[in-house]
């Protein structure tokens, strides 16, 4: 087989055991990749509506037919299970090395099963695989973990996924990260990964990976490389995504201080223009790739001198604007303890500025919070919080459940400005000015994201007006989300969507795998995968409601700038969620219909199986 | 002076990427497989990164270390192995060292930079243009001229 190794990894850490599942041609050519393998084994080997953070729930890495091979950006891998913030879909995606390596180890995929008694961290070497013992890496950072397992080897090639404190507390939205700088952030995977008493996945491999034709591959790629250099990627390579902190601001819709304000008066001092004249000291690439955006950050002097980290928006807009801080050094002091301890950084951000709002209303008083009195603005209360939720340390053991849970415990209306949608925070772009955004986070299958149809850069191009509702969003959304599936499922980086488009990916696919798949075959596979998700998160009990909006974002209209004034009314959310639903061929309670299934040959799985135990009450 | 060119690398510009170890082994080897490129990235974080080949030595340790005599010289500077000698038992790799040689895992044997007869595919592929055929005097003289360029006057 080309491209493809053929071959998933299956252990089970309660049982100590390791098998290899063969993939066949017609599962490939079904599932594509990442998002499609992963979200397809995920409905088979999980029993349906099980707690995600008991030792069933498997943990499904896997990549696709591009890593490991020259195709530019292809570096990425999926991580699949039942989310513990959602109780649906958990998915997630990083990019370095480490899904490059597994590659090379001989597998398109590593399933995980069980749960060990004892820390444990796996080591794979091509076709072998150790259960290591780990108790002397419990409680260690990320990096501290990826150094100490590296010397333990003996081997500096090795790659690993590792996680910190966090996950082995189960912070619910803890992560997995891997390569120093990259993460599976998402939907609180390093708990389940936690769960299993899993510290780390090392990965060395030396197999060859053959493609259908390497000379014309060559040269193709050679001729990406180029384009991609060009000014259509020129904001990643130059400042980096922080470049969105101006962009977003000044279009009045970088969410600020817990959703009150959709503009930050310390932008400027946040930018990445500014990060990038006093902090920014190299910028590097992932594998296979000819863009390099990782922009490192490193202070000097002064009290965090020493802290050296990968800045992007996300992460800086969560820890910054959004709590209100505008002291650079301390958010990126912030970013490296997320990366420490091994949690999502934009969740963290949003929960510890959901305290900051319940504080200064009273809601949380200073005997709640062990002394602390957490106002937006404050830096010191930032550092101290995000501490306190990897170690569940008095408040932070509240925050760490999230804050769709700490609201239901909390109650006193703060569920008004919980800001998630399905249990998984809010992302760095203000969706009551951005309507076809709305949308998108209100369906994502994965809770509130921006990265699974990126249709804030459709509401920003001017193409549709960002302040409408209008039916025809249901399709271009639906679209979208097909789209990006395809670029998950390849594992290609989404940074080069100005370049490799569908057309791109149909012919590099055939030219890696030998299999000709037309751009329209390959859209429809990813409606196909879709609509996986969709049984997936309509077996696990999610129902109609669940596709919604934080109420915050459907009662507060943004108070100042160019968006002032806009919400989304409920009207516009159903208006919107209807289009979407008819474009997708679901019903009214969106699920899929009978012939949506059959057209999709996805005839055999049942839209009405619900699992008995719904989600969690 | 010193004759021979060899793919060097600016670790100043090289960001890790790895292209040179992907188009490298998909050259000599047919597929991608870096762990038998001729040349080799290294990252150490948070963020030194180069990438390492055959220099081409002028009186090449690999070559005085082999038992077999399978190793030689060419008038290029290039070191080659001819394979019906080599065994690859390793001793040209233990004697390098910049660790620019590899033992093919199957093939048994030493795998060194051909500069792929006169235009290595990992130069041309480089998207930083990190990677040059130079010499370390052509290198010195480079500098050199970096420094008078930046005199005023």
């Amino acid at each position: 087989m080309y491209g493809y190794q053929g071959r998933l990894l299956i252990v089970d850490l309660s049982k100590r055991k390791d098998r290899t599942l063969e993939l066949d041609e017609a599962f490939i050519k079904k599932w594509l990749g990442a998002t499609g393998f992963g979200i397809r084994l995920l409905y088979e080997l999980q029993d349906p509506g099980l707690d995600p953070l008991s030792p069933g729930n498997p943990l499904i890495f896997v990549t696709g037919p591009f890593a490991g091979t020259m195709v530019p950006c292809s570096p990425r891998f999926g991580v699949f299970a039942k989310s513990p913030q959602s109780w649906l879909l958990g998915e997630a995606y990083a990019s370095g090395f480490w899904g490059t390596e597994l590659k090379k180890a001989g597998y398109d995929g590593l399933a995980v099963l069980g749960a060990s008694e004892r820390p444990v961290y796996l080591y794979l070497e091509d076709g072998d695989v150790r259960f290591m013992d780990a108790a002397h890496l419990w409680g260690e950072t990320t990096w501290r973990t990826e150094e100490a397992i590296r010397k333990d080897l003996g081997d500096h090639e090795i790659k690993i996924a590792s996680i910190g404190p966090a996950g082995e507390n189960l912070v619910r939205f803890a992560c997995i990260i891997n390569d120093r700088y990259r993460a599976a952030g998402r939907t609180g995977l390093g708990a389940v990964m936690g769960s299993k008493r899993l510290k780390a996945i090392a990965v060395v491999g030396s197999q060859p990976i053959a493609v259908a034709k390497p000379e014309e591959l060559e040269d193709r790629c050679l001729e990406l490389y180029r384009r991609l250099q060009g000014p259509g990627t020129s904001k990643y390579r130059m400042l980096g995504t922080v470049a969105n902190v101006l962009v977003l601001n000044a279009a009045g819709c970088m969410p600020t201080r817990n959703y009150r304000d959709a503009l930050f008066e310390g932008a400027y001092r946040v930018s990445g223009e500014a990060l990038n004249e006093a902090f920014v000291s190299k910028v590097q690439a992932c594998s296979a790739c000819p863009m390099r955006c990782e922009h490192i950050a490193t202070i000097q002097k002064g009290r965090f001198k020493g802290t050296s980290v990968r800045v992007e928006y996300e992460p800086l807009w969560a820890l910054g604007p959004y709590c209100g801080i505008e002291d650079l050094e301390a958010i990126v002091k912030a970013i490296e303890l997320c990366d420490l301890y091994g949690m999502d950084a934009v969740s963290s951000g949003v929960s510890i500025a959901f305290a900051m709002e319940c504080s200064e209303r009273g809601i949380l008083t200073k005997l709640d919070t062990g002394g602390l009195e957490p106002t937006f603005g404050d830096a010191e209360s930032l550092l101290a919080l995000l501490e306190a939720i990897a170690f569940r340390k008095g408040i932070g053991s509240l925050l760490a459940e999230g804050v769709r849970r700490a609201s239901k415990i909390l109650g006193r209306g703060s569920e008004v400005f919980a800001m998630h949608v399905k249990g998984v925070e809010m992302t760095g772009y203000d969706v009551r000015s951005l309507k076809t955004c709305a949308l998108g986070y209100a369906i994502s299958r994965r809770g509130a994201h921006h990265q699974t149809h990126g249709a804030y850069s459709l509401d920003l191009s001017g193409k549709v007006d960002r302040f409408k509702a209008e039916k025809e969003r249901g399709k271009l959304v639906k679209d979208l989300e097909d789209l990006y599936i395809l670029y998950d499922s390849l594992t290609l980086c989404k940074f080069t969507r100005s370049i490799i488009g569908v057309e791109e990916m149909a012919e590099l696919y055939y030219l890696v795998t030998g299999f000709r798949k037309s751009p329209l075959d390959l859209l429809r596979t990813a409606e196909r995968i879709s609509n996986m998700a969709r049984l997936y998160n309509l077996r696990e009990g999610l129902t109609r409601s669940d596709d919604a909006l934080p109420p915050r974002i459907m009662k507060d209209p943004v108070p100042n700038g160019p968006a002032k004034g806009s919400l989304v009314k409920p009207e516009e959310l159903e208006l919107l969620i209807g289009a979407y639903y008819e474009a997708r061929g679901w019903d009214g309670e969106g699920i899929p219909k009978p012939e949506k299934l059959l057209e999709l040959e996805l005839e055999d799985y049942d839209p009405r199986l619900i699992a008995r135990t719904r989600m969690e009450a | 002076m010193r004759r021979f060119k060899f793919v060097h690398c600016d670790p100043f510009k090289c960001v890790g990427c790895g292209i040179c170890e992907y188009v490298c082994s998909l050259r000599q080897e047919k597929a991608f497989r870096s762990s038998v490129s001729r040349i080799r990235t290294v990252r150490i974080y948070p963020h030194r990164n180069v990438s390492i080949t055959c220099v081409l030595c002028e009186e090449p340790p690999c070559v005085d270390a082999c038992p077999r005599d399978a190793l030689a010289q060419d008038e290029l500077g290039i070191v080659r192995v001819d394979v019906s000698k080599c065994v690859g038992c390793g001793l040209c790799m233990e004697a390098c060292d910049f660790g620019a040689i590899t033992i093919h895992p199957e093939l048994r044997v030493a795998l060194i930079c051909n500069l792929c007869d006169g235009e290595p595919a990992c130069i041309e592929a480089c998207p930083e243009d990190a990677l040059s055929l130079t010499t370390r005097d052509l290198q010195a003289q480079m500098r050199r001229l970096k420094v008078a360029s930046n005199l005023t006057g």
